[in-house]
């Protein structure tokens, strides 16, 4: 497993997002309330950008008119056809067993750990005072 | 079995290398803003259209009372970065759409305006003639894979008419648009002037989902949601393709050929079983038919893909596809509304060669004498 | 002993308003129809002569189609092979727009149909006919049918007013769920507006080919509505809207629903599953394609056995000859849609008289 340093915490906002290749892969990572979350940036459904997804609470209701929202945020409506995903695990909303998008575990190490090593060396720099959101591929 | 999509992405959205060009039967131009139509309207038509604007058959002047899923309908990546709605960066879209799927033909659908369903009828063709404009000036002259067509309101025939014909002696149109959603449904006699002249130069008849006639989207009444009213585009199709044969649109125009845009093909076989079914027992209401329905169906209707329908199991989509036929269908993407089709994953199973080439391209071709 | 077979839709004939119904009107609305003369409640959809309407052979000499009580004994039971079936009146009573006037005809319709068929052959059930216009009205109408097990559904036409999913008509569909009757939507319309969203067709053909978009529609107004959350044991019939469209409006649902969910987020799964479930179909017409391999790829694609059930639509001229079922259906849907599925469908319908 290869671990890589992606982004410096305060360089996503809350609710935003950034998108980097790794290992040949478009990888994007959200921040979500201190959160961040890693996915495969490709639909399953037709190879969407998930980047540019719309992040949305989730949605649910007992009964016609009754609007139930929790994890503001946490949810991916994609960009292209709607389907709806959770950030967390990647599960689709309408078959969470059979669709989803792949996911990247997340670790916030700060700089002062990074700057001991190891990490893959992408030319990224590390400062000690800052801390940094590493994705594992 | 997931669907999990792992692979790499081995370079961002690229060119992609000629394996197969395709021609793209629907792509929607958008207006920066209204008044880029200013250039081709009258004094008299800027003014109207700063002031009193559209007069539809809608609640509201500005939005549809079923909202969108999406803003302007679109995908969400389809913004461009210089600004202005979704389609309205010619740049943008050859860099997005054109470029990276290979696109060699691309026909525009423009559905800003509604054309088709101005209530002000001399407002309606001053808009007509400077949309038709338009496409020219900003679209077609500057890229030669995008081809424009001749948008006309169909409720009045005679200004309809008199559009064609000034458009085909610009010789730059490659079909004739009007909506299924009109006044009446298009195989009245009332709309048969426009499918005279279109059978008479020889050119393609364009129908495209949408518009306001007037009616409720079902025939049961008005219903609640954009769900419900997206889908009933298929219906509106269905109805269309039945009043079209019925009144004997083809019968009487032979060589007219006709194009259903953005309706999908799912419905199609059933539509074509069920009025062969019932032919016979009808048979003395329309006289007329000198053949069975489906047969008009398969000589003179083609029909875009978009949306593809998306059965459980592939295989099932083979079935719609031979039951409708690969003769009739033509590649449309729909770029850049919410629910297009990409070429390179909408077909989720197998295709021959000699399928893909009918398609994606040669279909079309042949159609619109490309 | 002859096998079950329950014909889900036949049609037995009003007369007139003011022959057949009088007798069930009270002394108000018998003087309203002698002195002005109502009558000629025939709907537009079905214009008595037209051949649809009937089949040359199920003509009486006399009268309309379906109006003779031994010659649709014979037609249906005899010829056809029926062991049971349900009566599905199509006098337009609904389409009237006096509320009361709708109320007392379709009370009379349904006194009729009780008194002189449902008493005269015990093998024979019946639809309640309601005036869905007035949803209170209807409820009552419903309640007075409730202790009569004969009356197995509740019969509203494809085309109304509003759509069948809208909050208004909830209460109507409490009352049937409660009474264990299934909401049997039957090719018609009231005409309220143009019968198809391209406006109003030429023919009669057209517009029987437009009913196929009607349901079509009923049904996405009922799923995303939400009404079968709220009435989760009731179940919806087709009755006359041909079977064969049905596989690809699943899929164009599910398509749109995966992507707009959060317009509905009642709909807890997708609209094709809750079809199955709360959906059935009557078989003629079937609408089918020429060959038993497209017969069978559509069933395998509507993936239920549970929702086709057997009906002739006497003495509608759906087919010739004496045999019902449509054409190369599989031998497994075949015996599940004569007996097992109407059975699971109209749960008030015994065998037994």
């Amino acid at each position: 497993m290869a671990r890589h340093i992606v982004a410096r915490t305060t360089e996503i906002p809350h609710g935003g997002n950034k998108v980097v290749t790794l290992d040949g892969r478009d990888i994007v990572v959200f921040h979500v309330n201190g959160e961040f979350f890693a996915l495969l940036n490709r639909c399953p459904h037709a190879g969407a950008p998930l980047d540019k997804a719309a992040c949305v609470a989730r949605l649910t209701s007992p009964e016609p008119g009754v609007y139930q929202r929790s994890r503001v945020g946490e949810l991916l409506r994609c960009a292209w056809h709607g389907w709806e995903f959770d950030m967390r695990n990647g599960q689709s909303w309408f078959d969470p067993k059979r669709v989803k998008v792949r996911t990247y575990p997340v670790v916030i190490e700060d700089g002062e750990t990074l700057a001991k090593g190891p990490y893959v060396a992408e030319t990224f720099p590390v400062h000690i005072e800052d801390s940094y959101v590493i994705v594992e591929t | 079995m997931s669907e999990v999509i792992d692979r790499p992405m081995l370079e961002q959205e690229a060119p992609a290398k000629s394996r197969l060009k395709i021609i793209d039967c629907d792509i929607h131009p958008s207006l920066h803003a209204r008044s880029d139509l200013n250039p081709f309207l009258s004094k008299r038509w800027q003014e109207h259209l700063k002031t009193y604007g559209d007069h539809l058959r809608t609640p509201y002047i500005g939005t549809t009372p079923y909202p969108r899923s999406s803003p302007l309908i679109a995908r969400r990546d389809a913004w461009p970065p210089t600004g202005g709605p979704p389609g309205s960066d010619l740049d943008f879209m050859r860099k997005q759409h054109l470029d990276p799927l290979d696109i060699e033909f691309g026909m525009l659908q423009v559905l800003d305006m509604f054309i088709f369903s101005q209530q002000n009828l001399e407002f309606g063709a001053a808009i007509q003639r400077a949309v038709n404009e338009w496409q020219l000036a900003h679209w077609t002259s500057r890229e030669p894979r995008l081809k424009a067509a001749i948008l006309v309101g169909q409720d009045d025939a005679a200004a309809a008419v008199a559009e064609i014909e000034r458009c085909a002696k610009i010789g730059q149109y490659l079909q004739i648009n009007v909506s299924p959603r009109a006044n009446e449904p298009l195989g009245r006699r009332r709309y048969w002037p426009i499918y005279a002249r279109a059978e008479e130069l020889g050119m393609p008849l364009g129908i495209h989902v949408g518009g306001y006639g007037g009616h409720a989207p079902t025939g049961g009444g008005w219903p609640s949601y954009y769900a419900e009213e997206h889908q009933s585009n298929a219906h509106s199709m269905a109805a269309t393709l039945t009043s079209l044969v019925l009144e004997g649109v083809p019968e009487h125009f032979p060589r007219l050929k006709i194009v259903f845009i953005e309706g999908g093909f799912g419905w199609i076989s059933s539509t074509m079983w069920r009025m062969d079914q019932h032919f016979e027992r009808f048979r003395a209401e329309v006289p007329h038919l000198k053949r069975r329905p489906s047969e008009y169906v398969r000589e003179h209707f083609w029909f875009t893909t978009q949306p593809i329908d998306e059965p459980d199991e592939a295989r099932h989509l083979r079935s719609l596809i031979e039951w409708v036929g690969v003769d009739r269908l033509l590649f449309s993407s729909d770029y850049p509304h919410w629910d297009f089709d990409d070429p390179r994953f909408a077909f989720k199973t197998p295709l021959s060669e000699e399928e893909r080439a009918k398609i994606f391209n040669s279909n079309a071709r042949a159609l619109y004498k490309l | 002993m002859a096998a079950t077979r329950i014909d889900c839709d036949i049609h037995p004939a009003v007369g007139g308003t003011r022959t057949t119904l009088l007798p069930y009107l009270d002394d108000h609305w018998k003087e309203q129809v002698v002195s002005r003369a109502i009558d000629g409640l025939d709907l537009t959809s079905y214009p008595p002569n037209m051949p649809l309407s009937g089949r040359a052979d199920w003509r009486p000499k006399n009268g309309k189609p379906g109006s003779d009580l031994s010659m649709v004994q014979r037609g249906a039971f005899d010829q056809l092979g029926a062991s049971h079936a349900i009566c599905n009146v199509l006098y337009g009573a609904q389409a009237v727009y006096d509320p009361y006037m709708a109320a007392a005809f379709c009370k009379a319709i349904n006194d009729w149909i009780a008194t002189e068929w449902l008493a005269r052959d015990k093998r024979l059930r019946a639809s309640i006919v309601i005036p869905l216009q007035a949803p209170d009205l209807a409820i009552e109408e419903i309640e007075r049918r409730a202790a009569d097990h004969r009356f197995v559904s509740v019969l509203v036409m494809a085309q109304g007013e509003s759509l069948l999913g809208r909050r208004h008509y909830w209460p109507v569909w409490q009352a049937a769920e409660k009474h264990r009757l299934p909401i049997a939507v039957h090719a018609g319309s009231q005409y309220r507006s143009a019968p198809s969203s391209v406006g109003w067709p030429s023919y009669r053909y057209e517009y029987y080919l437009a009913e196929a978009q009607a349901f079509q529609a009923q049904l996405l107004s009922l799923i995303y509505e939400g009404v079968f959350l709220k009435f989760p044991q009731l179940k919806v019939v087709l009755m006359e809207s041909g079977v064969t469209w049905l596989p690809a409006f699943m899929w164009r649902a599910n398509k749109t629903w995966r992507g707009v969910r959060v317009e509905v987020p009642w709909v807890d799964r997708e609209p094709a599953a809750i079809m199955r479930d709360h959906i059935r179909l009557t078989t003629q017409p079937f609408d089918g394609p020429p060959d038993a391999a497209g017969v069978a790829d559509i069933i395998d694609m509507i993936g239920s056995d549970r929702m086709f059930l057997f009906s002739s639509d006497y003495p509608h001229w759906q087919f010739d000859g004496d045999d019902a079922i449509p054409p190369h259906l599989p031998s497994a849907i075949v015996s599940r849609m004569c007996a097992d599925n109407p059975l699971e469908t109209f749960p008030r319908l015994s065998l037994a008289a």
